[in-house]
């Protein structure tokens, strides 16, 4: 079986025609003024999904968030979630629930008290409530914490506190804006896979904003990217880093090199794309455009191997001078001066602790690439 | 530190200190003053503080005074609150800057003006001067501190907190009570003091609005001056300035416990 990446294998109602949507997008609009955050957006999230909202900041994702907790209505369009539209239902009635960026702990109450607060309004009995807030600072692992006011926690901690008052209520949908942003690298990193976890483990539909890809790729099922209050592409990370759909998208996540150029030849298997600046390069036939129309090319730096010697079999390869070298550890980045002048990102992983024949600034190199390393955009 | 401590510097501060308080001193020092003159030393005697509290005329204005002060700065705190967050929420609605320009206005308004206006206005709706007057014109004049020191603490409020109670289920009602409230209660706290002391220590204002029976301790104070300054006044001063002066100590101590124990706190979490 092929792939784009790792997948999990049980979960994929977005393939499933028969699914039913949990959360929709309907025609949204979201205008401030004359500012248009989101413009005339649609999308559809599916019950148990983790979700990514990725963009710039000010591209309109966190007006979606906020929209979707209730803090904004759209100015034109519809919310759904699980069928039922959202518009006029105020924020203490809809069944999510928030996670703030800046997390905005109650800062007179202690942190058991934080997460009680939403029990609380609901009518909880006492002893469910003891018991739900126990349960939920085990989750967390802040047991020892509960009678601590906020400002006597880490940063760390604070954001855990922030997670278990806003799970507390077993919302059908949790929001999550900017969660792990005001964390350090490590702590980062570690946070991820527990949110992963979390979600796991409680079933709930995850919605989350972030800036960061990094972030987006290894929480998400599904990933959106935002732009400008559109919606640019919606797939799994694995679909938006290796198929893009757009050159926005594929300059937003990861780093790649574009080759622009116009349709040259196309037989049954092969399209040959004239460069515009001389290269000729041959991609496996995916492209429905016809001959002379202005494509571009565009493929990973991993993707390109990089050699001293002109590749024997190879069908793109390309002459170059070696400009720049970046050894990061795990792996080398060249950037290749191509003799048209182009220049081309090529990584290798430093998969041997010693190179044979290693390149130099200035040495010749050829750069080469399988005819189905990368995509062809059109737009 | 030794380099800082100059002829010069301290000069300066003998000087700047003297100018501030050495009026004071005398006032506190002829308190205790065994003589009825009032700027000629007589030995050390506490007869003024004894025959101070058998002055009903003095007592019956220190009461005045403190009813005025409650009534009035509480009425204020509540107007000058809901006048902050006003200005602080609806951001834009027809007349803002209309609005706090005229809420703010009464901070520069010369006093004699105010006091005159309010008279006018007391005479043209015919009501009759006295306490109920005089704690009018007291809350028309400290509304507009309470606001100020409610608005600044407002503008640094995080409003993703109420947001936070709205999502968690509180309605915007309950979310006032719980949360906005009691996070802005130390700014609160602090306009109702401000305008309590600013009504304990008003004289322009009450002689203009008040009228027989509601004589405020400064008026009296400054009507009994006028026909000679006993020590008996010395004394009154003395246990004002005495009061103000432990109001303060505390508030400033206890604030700056809470600062300290704050710090504190914050350095042992991140530690871990």
């Amino acid at each position: 079986m092929k792939s784009l990446g790792s997948i999990r294998r049980d979960f994929a109602p977005w393939n499933d025609p028969n699914a039913k949507p949990y959360i929709q997008f309907d025609n949204v609009t979201k205008k401030f003024g004359d500012f248009t955050a989101v413009n005339n957006l649609s999308l559809t999230i599916f019950e148990r999904e983790f979700f990514a909202l990725l963009g710039a900041s000010g591209c309109g994702k966190s007006t979606l968030l906020r929209m979707l907790a209730g803090f904004e209505e759209p100015t034109s369009g519809r919310i759904l979630l699980d069928g039922q539209d959202l518009r006029g239902i105020p924020p203490y009635r809809r069944p999510v629930n928030m996670m703030f960026q800046s997390y905005a702990l109650f800062p007179h109450m202690t942190v058991e008290k934080n997460i009680a607060f939403g029990l609380k309004q609901e009518g909880m009995s006492a002893p469910d409530i003891e018991k739900r807030v126990a349960e939920m600072l085990r989750l967390v692992k802040l047991e020892q914490f509960a009678k601590r006011k906020p400002h006597q926690l880490s940063g760390g901690q604070r954001q855990r506190v922030a997670l278990a008052r806003s799970v507390a209520k077993r919302p059908k949908v949790l929001l999550l804006d900017e969660p792990l942003g005001a964390l350090d690298k490590k702590l980062r990193e570690e946070t991820q896979f527990e949110l992963m976890d979390l979600q796991q483990n409680l079933g709930l539909t995850f919605v989350v904003v972030t800036h960061d890809q990094e972030e987006a790729m290894t929480m998400a099922d599904r990933i959106a990217i935002i732009d400008k209050g559109e919606v640019m592409q919606v797939a799994t990370p694995a679909e938006v880093y290796e198929a893009p759909t757009s050159r926005f998208v594929a300059h937003f996540v990861g780093n790649v090199n574009m080759f622009e150029g116009k349709v040259a030849e196309r037989t049954a298997k092969t399209t040959r794309i004239a460069g515009a600046s001389g290269a000729q390069i041959v991609v496996d036939n995916a492209v429905d455009t016809a001959a002379g129309a202005d494509i571009v090319f565009a493929i990973r730096p991993e993707k390109i191997k990089i050699s001293s010697k002109k590749p024997v079999d190879a069908v793109n390869a390309l002459e170059g001078e070696v400009y720049d070298i970046a050894y990061l550890g795990d792996m080398t980045v060249y950037h290749v001066r191509l003799d048209d002048g182009q220049m081309v990102r090529a990584s290798t992983m430093n998969a041997a602790r010693i190179t044979e024949d290693p390149l130099s600034w200035n040495d010749r190199a050829w750069v080469s690439f399988r005819p189905d390393a990368g995509v062809v955009l059109t737009r | 530190m030794n380099a800082t401590w100059s002829r010069f510097n301290i000069t300066s501060i003998v000087l700047g200190f003297a100018f501030l308080y050495l009026p004071i001193v005398l006032l506190i020092v002829f308190s205790f003053n065994e003589s009825k003159l009032v700027t000629v030393w007589g030995g050390f005697s506490t007869k003024w503080y004894v025959s101070l509290f058998h002055n009903q005329g003095l007592m019956d204005a220190t009461w005045v005074t403190a009813r005025v002060g409650v009534i009035s700065a509480t009425v204020a705190t509540v107007l000058g609150t809901l006048a902050a967050l006003t200005l602080t929420r609806y951001t834009r609605f027809r007349g803002r800057v209309l609005f706090s320009g005229m809420v703010f206005a009464p901070l520069v308004m010369p006093e004699v003006i105010t006091g005159l206006s309010l008279l006018l206005l007391f005479v043209a709706v015919g009501l009759d001067r006295g306490f109920l007057t005089v704690t009018l014109a007291h809350i028309t004049l400290t509304m507009c501190f309470v606001a100020v020191v409610v608005q600044s603490r407002l503008i640094s409020f995080d409003r993703s907190l109420e947001e936070a109670a709205m999502d968690l289920g509180a309605t915007p009602v309950k979310t006032f009570f719980q949360i906005t409230l009691p996070v802005i209660m130390p700014a609160i706290v602090s306009g109702w003091m401000l305008a309590f002391t600013l009504s304990l220590d008003d004289l322009v204002i009450a002689s203009f609005t008040s009228g027989p029976g509601a004589t405020t301790l400064p008026m009296k104070i400054y009507s009994q001056v006028r026909l000679g300054v006993t020590p008996e006044i010395n004394a009154a001063c003395t246990i004002l300035i005495a009061v103000v002066a432990v109001g303060v100590i505390i508030a400033s101590v206890a604030n700056k416990r809470r600062e300290v124990q704050r710090q504190l706190d914050e350095q042992a979490a991140q530690r871990g």
